[in-house]
């Protein structure tokens, strides 16, 4: 019935799965340093966090994965020969779409942390430096353990639009799961067949994902009272 | 910068924008118009009722908007029966698949959040519309609905706003969308900073006009719900 392009789709799916958990990394430091930079006392910084997260939650992330794809290759190539490399660089796609999605979901991530952050009394923080712990010390001893317990929720929502948006890196050449289905649909001239496989596998991902997280929001919650209705 | 690119490319863009709204409004529209109803089934106690609803919504909310798309467009065409149908002109236009594709996702999201609401409801407010004796439907249309569709109101201006940025997938089904309008830009003047920055300070402009008009209606709508 998958006239045995099944081996290659799942193939895909660990593409799809690297994209997907790549972008997350870089998505981590882009919000955690747009949290702390819209916390921190500097004008500045506050002023640019904020047009960070502004600009990208304003345009879509198929327009900026076509920014960054094209205009960078366009900058690659302008900057390479002034640089003294005179062969055409290409741009990887998987490398581009793991900046951007990175890049897009990181100004997410800054407002999933930055609630996270502010969910943690100041006194905590203060306790810890009265103890002579240094500021790097007390974020990790005190405020991170408590944030991925107010940030798990909605990182979980996050992780999920994710999963979700790397189906789009198939637009700019990379051979992800998507873009595998749609070379078999092609082939095999049964598209229905093949995308709704593709639904399934993704489906089976973001299934997977809620389960593992739901256990980890458990071991994170231990010792904490929830209001019950 | 090649201002002159940008400025010859405008009625393309313009062109985009229309086509983007009228993208947008109809998938909004058709989706809130079924989420009405699936929401209220979803949020019902009774579990052979709400559970159906709720896998519609799982499935949906569990892929890509650009799988299902594909599932549409060139999906259907894969049977005959499709091929042979009445229904096959409008499965074959991009506009329709893309259209419907959209309407489906955002009617799966809205329902979720209508039902959220939904239960959400303070159950004294009920009780007492009960004890006048209002009927079922007319407690539903009368208490539940206005309430719960008010409260409803900040999330599905996140919404509308995401379902935007989703219409962008169209240019992919050969769509001249915004997302379109710049790509054929990019393809005629190989300039891809104007062509795509463009499209963004549009979608920019939507983005802050769709949240103006979300907040104008938070305040005729909520204006009961905020803090004193």
């Amino acid at each position: 019935m998958l006239h045995g392009f099944m081996p290659t789709i799942l193939n895909g799916m660990v593409i799809t799965l690297a994209v997907g958990l790549a972008s997350l990394c870089i998505a981590l430091a882009f919000g955690l340093a747009g949290a702390s930079a819209k916390l921190s006392k500097s004008r500045g910084l506050q002023r640019l966090a904020a047009v960070y997260t502004t600009l990208i939650r304003g345009v879509p992330d198929l327009v900026l994965m076509l920014l960054i794809f094209y205009g960078g290759q366009t900058l690659i190539n302008h900057l390479a020969p002034k640089l003294g490399y005179n062969e055409p660089i290409d741009i990887n796609p998987f490398v581009a779409g793991v900046l951007t999605i990175g890049f897009i979901f990181g100004a997410y991530l800054t407002e999933t942390f930055r609630g996270a952050m502010m969910a943690i009394p100041a006194g905590q923080r203060e306790a810890g430096i009265a103890y002579g712990m240094s500021k790097p010390q007390v974020f990790l001893r005190i405020t991170l353990p408590q944030m991925v317990r107010f940030a798990l929720p909605s990182f979980q929502n996050n992780w999920l639009v994710i999963v979700k948006s790397t189906a789009l890196v198939s637009v700019i050449g990379l051979d992800d799961m998507m873009f595998r289905a749609g070379l078999a649909a092609g082939a095999s001239r049964e598209p229905f067949v093949f995308y709704t496989l593709a639904a399934i596998l993704y489906l089976a991902i973001t299934t997977v994902s809620i389960i593992l997280l739901r256990s980890l929001e458990k071991r994170f919650s231990i010792g904490v009272k929830m209001a019950k209705l | 910068m090649n201002v002159d690119a940008i400025i010859e490319s405008m009625p393309l863009y313009f062109n985009g924008v229309l086509t983007t709204i009228k993208l947008l409004a109809t998938a909004l529209l058709v989706g809130l118009v079924f989420a009405l109803p699936l929401g209220i089934l979803r949020a019902s106690s009774n579990q052979w009722i709400a559970r159906p609803v709720w896998c519609f919504t799982y499935v949906i909310r569990g892929t890509p908007m650009l799988v299902q798309l594909f599932l549409v467009y060139y999906g259907l065409a894969q049977f005959e029966w499709m091929r042979e149908s009445a229904l096959w002109p409008w499965f074959r236009s991009a506009w329709f698949c893309a259209a419907s594709a959209f309407a489906i996702n955002t009617c799966a999201y809205t329902t979720e959040m209508l039902a959220g609401s939904i239960k959400a409801t303070n159950a004294g407010e009920l009780e007492a519309a009960r004890s006048m004796g209002m009927s079922r439907a007319t407690v539903l249309r009368r208490i539940l609905l206005p309430s719960a569709l008010r409260r409803a109101l900040p999330s599905y201006s996140n919404e509308a706003i995401m379902m935007l940025h989703g219409t962008s997938l169209a240019s992919i089904v050969t769509l001249m969308d915004l997302t379109g309008a710049a790509r054929e830009m990019n393809s005629r003047f190989y300039l891809p900073f104007e062509a795509f920055l463009t499209a963004g300070v549009f979608y920019l402009a939507l983005t802050f006009v769709l949240v103006g008009a979300f907040h104008i209606a938070e305040k005729r709508f909520l204006s009961h719900l905020k803090a004193r």
